[in-house]
């Protein structure tokens, strides 16, 4: 069973089209690397895949689930790395990632394991607005692998890590982490080494897809012109 | 709407970890989250007591500007009934708009709704955030009022007084957490939450004034008309379900 | 007939509603003048009985209205039913607020003020309108269109919910001070009533007639606005993907604008 199939999807921001004519499969395990300049269509990609957006047009088929209908289902098995880190400022990484813990039911060890692995022991009973960004981002990425899913949805995970952060955040949601990903970049060349499958947005439309092997960073930059 | 199964998870790094609590259904039942959704209302409001201190230090300068506006030294029966839920309704808006500025700003309704969380979960553990706001706002604003501007004494009036603050609370933290949740995600949301919500509260003002008249009365101390308590707990139940019913549609994109 | 003329007009057009409302109307406003006894207590003044009261009783339905229509919309998610439940709650508003003034000419003429508490109905109405008046404030304070429809059908069911419950509470509150003056439309001897049941099917037609109008009006616009973009920007590639489907247009599933607010 493939982990994503979309067929024709649309999402409109009313009259504005945000995302037209989407087609794509990828298979469990893959890597999905989604280029584009800003306002191309990428985090609505993102976040109609996590179940957040209902699709207007096309069939979207998510773990097997078919979105909209059943987006309950989805919910739980997806984590997503948005922009914002989706924590709240007063509270601790601890308070935070444990109430997370809590409405996805796993258990607060892991909370603990989590943090030790992302050496955010230490700072961990601090409020996150005391924080570095790239510690608060770190906080984010164990949120987002918080409860193990099958599917990590990634928009510019990278941002604001510095190399030994990335480093460590590798074996979470890098490839050896070995799930399925749909990543946005920025970054052609790191974007197209992670990538089993490429797609470049335009506008909303989907102006380049092919697997990563086929594609050069220069045609990736074309999406930028 | 009900949550299906969720697949099982690989656990591959984290040392025993296991799924607890999540049964076999997969989707967790409000009594799991709630917890942990109340524990996380009460961090935020303790870190950054935005809501209650500001609701009751207002209901005690409002009762000041009662004191001048009305030119008396003490008020009693339907005067003192009127004074006291006024003041309480305004403080309450307080309260209301500040209900969700966290999870609106900071991304607090996408990390709920990626969970396999009951919906109605967040809509109860709001209301009872509300609730309790209601409750600190009365124990401070209550005796207050017997102090500063109630004529009788406020001890014959106590225990009837707390079965109608009770239900008017009830339906103020069932209509104010649906108003807040209507108007955080909108441009002026501390105009609109307000605005919206007077009206809405009409009903509760009138139940809960009419019922505090005998109370608050001078000389002998009545009891509350049943109409009053009955009208206020038929909204308390309309509303109720109402908001339970309708709350989804407002959490999601 | 074209697929799109088709799609626009309405099943009962406005052009046959118009003239039936205008018809009812005008044999409305004959019996009122000049079939209908004069009342004898208030006299002349009790004529406006006959605009008051069917103009609240429609614009309540109206309001409910606009909650079932909102309901539609929350389950189907098809725009459709959110221009008909904004449009009921736009013109109900209207006619509330002509159900306000003309209630205060008759507090005027009957008891010498503009405004009297102790007329449950029209203290309802009251707040049903300050309620119903923060109906287009909140819709344009949404930008996002969908979220703005389904918001503004939230609203819709809670205040079309909150339309009888105000009304009990009020009328709870009034009912030891006066007698129920205005609203009492029960033991009307037979000229009256007759009199009363035209007026109130006129003024029904009129809400109809409206609504119809309105909604017509805004399908069109978006119309017009859904062809500008398919000619705007997007230009030949768009064209010959749009070519392969059908003629039909779908219309955006933008919640309508009202030019006077904008």
């Amino acid at each position: 069973m493939p982990a994503l199939e979309l067929e024709g999807l649309a999402r409109r921001y009313g009259e504005r089209t945000a995302l037209s004519d989407v087609s794509l499969s990828l298979r469990e395990g893959q890597t999905l690397v989604v280029f584009g300049a800003n306002g191309a269509g990428k985090t609505t990609l993102l976040r109609v895949l996590g179940g957040l957006l209902r699709p207007h047009e096309g069939t979207v088929r998510v773990l097997g689930r078919e979105l909209p209908q059943e987006r309950w289902a989805l919910r739980g098995q997806v984590g997503l790395l948005a922009h914002e880190p989706l924590l709240y400022r007063e509270l601790t990484a601890t308070e935070n990632l444990r109430y997370h813990a809590s409405l996805h039911g796993v258990a607060p060890e892991r909370v603990e394991h989590l943090l030790a692995r992302l050496r955010l022991a230490g700072r961990e009973r601090e409020p996150l607005r005391t924080l570095s960004r790239g510690s608060v981002q770190r906080v984010a990425v164990a949120r987002c692998v918080l409860h193990e899913p099958p599917l990590l949805l990634l928009d510019e995970p990278y941002a604001n890590l510095d190399p030994a952060a990335i480093e460590l955040v590798e074996p979470l949601i890098g490839r050896t982490s070995a799930r399925t990903r749909v990543i946005c970049s920025h970054d052609p060349e790191r974007g197209l080494a992670e990538a089993d499958v490429v797609l470049g947005l335009r506008d909303g439309r989907p102006a380049l897809l092919a697997s990563a092997p086929d594609t050069s960073p220069a045609e990736i930059a074309e999406l930028y012109r | 709407m009900s949550a299906e199964t969720a697949t099982p998870s690989r656990l591959t790094d984290a040392p025993g970890a296991t799924h607890a609590r999540t049964g076999a259904a997969g989707a967790r039942s409000m009594r799991a989250v709630l917890p942990a959704l109340l524990r996380k209302e009460l961090l935020v409001e303790l870190r950054t007591l935005q809501a209650v201190p500001g609701m009751s230090l207002f209901a005690l300068s409002t009762f000041v500007v009662f004191h001048f506006a009305l030119n008396r030294g003490t008020v009693a029966g339907d005067l003192a009934a009127g004074v006291l839920w006024v003041t309480l309704l305004f403080a309450a808006l307080l309260g209301v708009n500040r209900l969700f500025v966290a999870d609106a700003d900071q991304g607090g309704f996408d990390g709920f709704l990626l969970a396999p969380a009951e919906p109605g979960a967040m809509l109860i553990a709001k209301a009872l955030t509300l609730l309790a706001y209601l409750v600190v706002l009365e124990i401070v604003a209550v005796p207050a009022f017997g102090l500063l501007l109630l004529g009788p004494s406020l001890g014959r009036a106590l225990p009837d007084l707390i079965w109608v603050l009770a239900l008017a609370d009830l339906g103020v933290a069932a209509v104010g957490t649906l108003v807040s949740a209507i108007a955080v995600q909108t441009r002026a949301r501390d105009l609109l939450g307000p605005l919206l919500a007077l009206p809405l509260l009409v009903p509760i003002v009138i139940g809960a004034a009419r019922a505090s008249e005998p109370l608050l009365a001078e000389g002998h101390v009545g009891h509350p008309a049943a109409r009053w308590l009955l009208m206020l707990g038929l909204y308390d139940l309309v509303f109720g379900l109402i908001a339970y019913a309708l709350f989804d549609f407002l959490l999601e994109d | 007939m074209h697929p799109a003329r088709r799609g626009i007009r309405s099943r009962i057009g406005t052009a046959e509603l118009a003239v039936a409302t205008v018809v009812t109307l005008t044999a409305a406003l004959a019996l009122v003048f000049f079939y209908a006894p004069l009342e004898a207590e208030q006299g002349f003044l009790q004529k406006i009985f006959y605009v008051h009261v069917p103009l609240a009783i429609v614009s309540l339905c109206g309001f409910v209205l606009g909650g079932i229509f909102a309901i539609a919309h929350l389950r189907t998610r098809r725009a459709v039913w959110d221009y008909r439940s904004y449009v009921s709650i736009h013109i109900s508003l209207v006619f509330a607020a002509a159900t306000l003034i003309t209630g205060s000419i008759w507090a005027k003429g009957s008891w010498g003020h503009w405004w009297v508490w102790s007329e449950p109905t029209l203290v309802s109405f009251l707040i049903v309108f300050l309620l119903y008046a923060t109906y287009q404030p909140l819709r344009f304070a949404i930008e996002d269109p969908e979220r703005q429809a389904r918001y503004a059908s939230v609203f819709a069911v809670t205040a079309g919910a909150f339309v009888p419950l105000n009304f009990i509470a009020v009328r709870l509150s009034t009912a030891y001070l006066h007698p129920r003056v205005l609203g009492s439309t029960s033991n009307l001897p037979g000229p009256m009533a007759l009199t009363f049941l035209v007026s109130l099917v006129a003024f029904a037609l009129l809400f109809a007639t409206l609504c119809s109008f309105e909604l017509q009006m805004k399908r069109t616009r978006a119309h017009v606005r859904a062809l500008r973009r398919r000619l705007s920007f997007e230009g030949a590639a768009s064209r010959a993907a749009t070519s392969s489907r059908s003629a039909a247009p779908r219309l955006p599933a933008t919640a309508p604008r009202s030019g006077g607010l904008a």
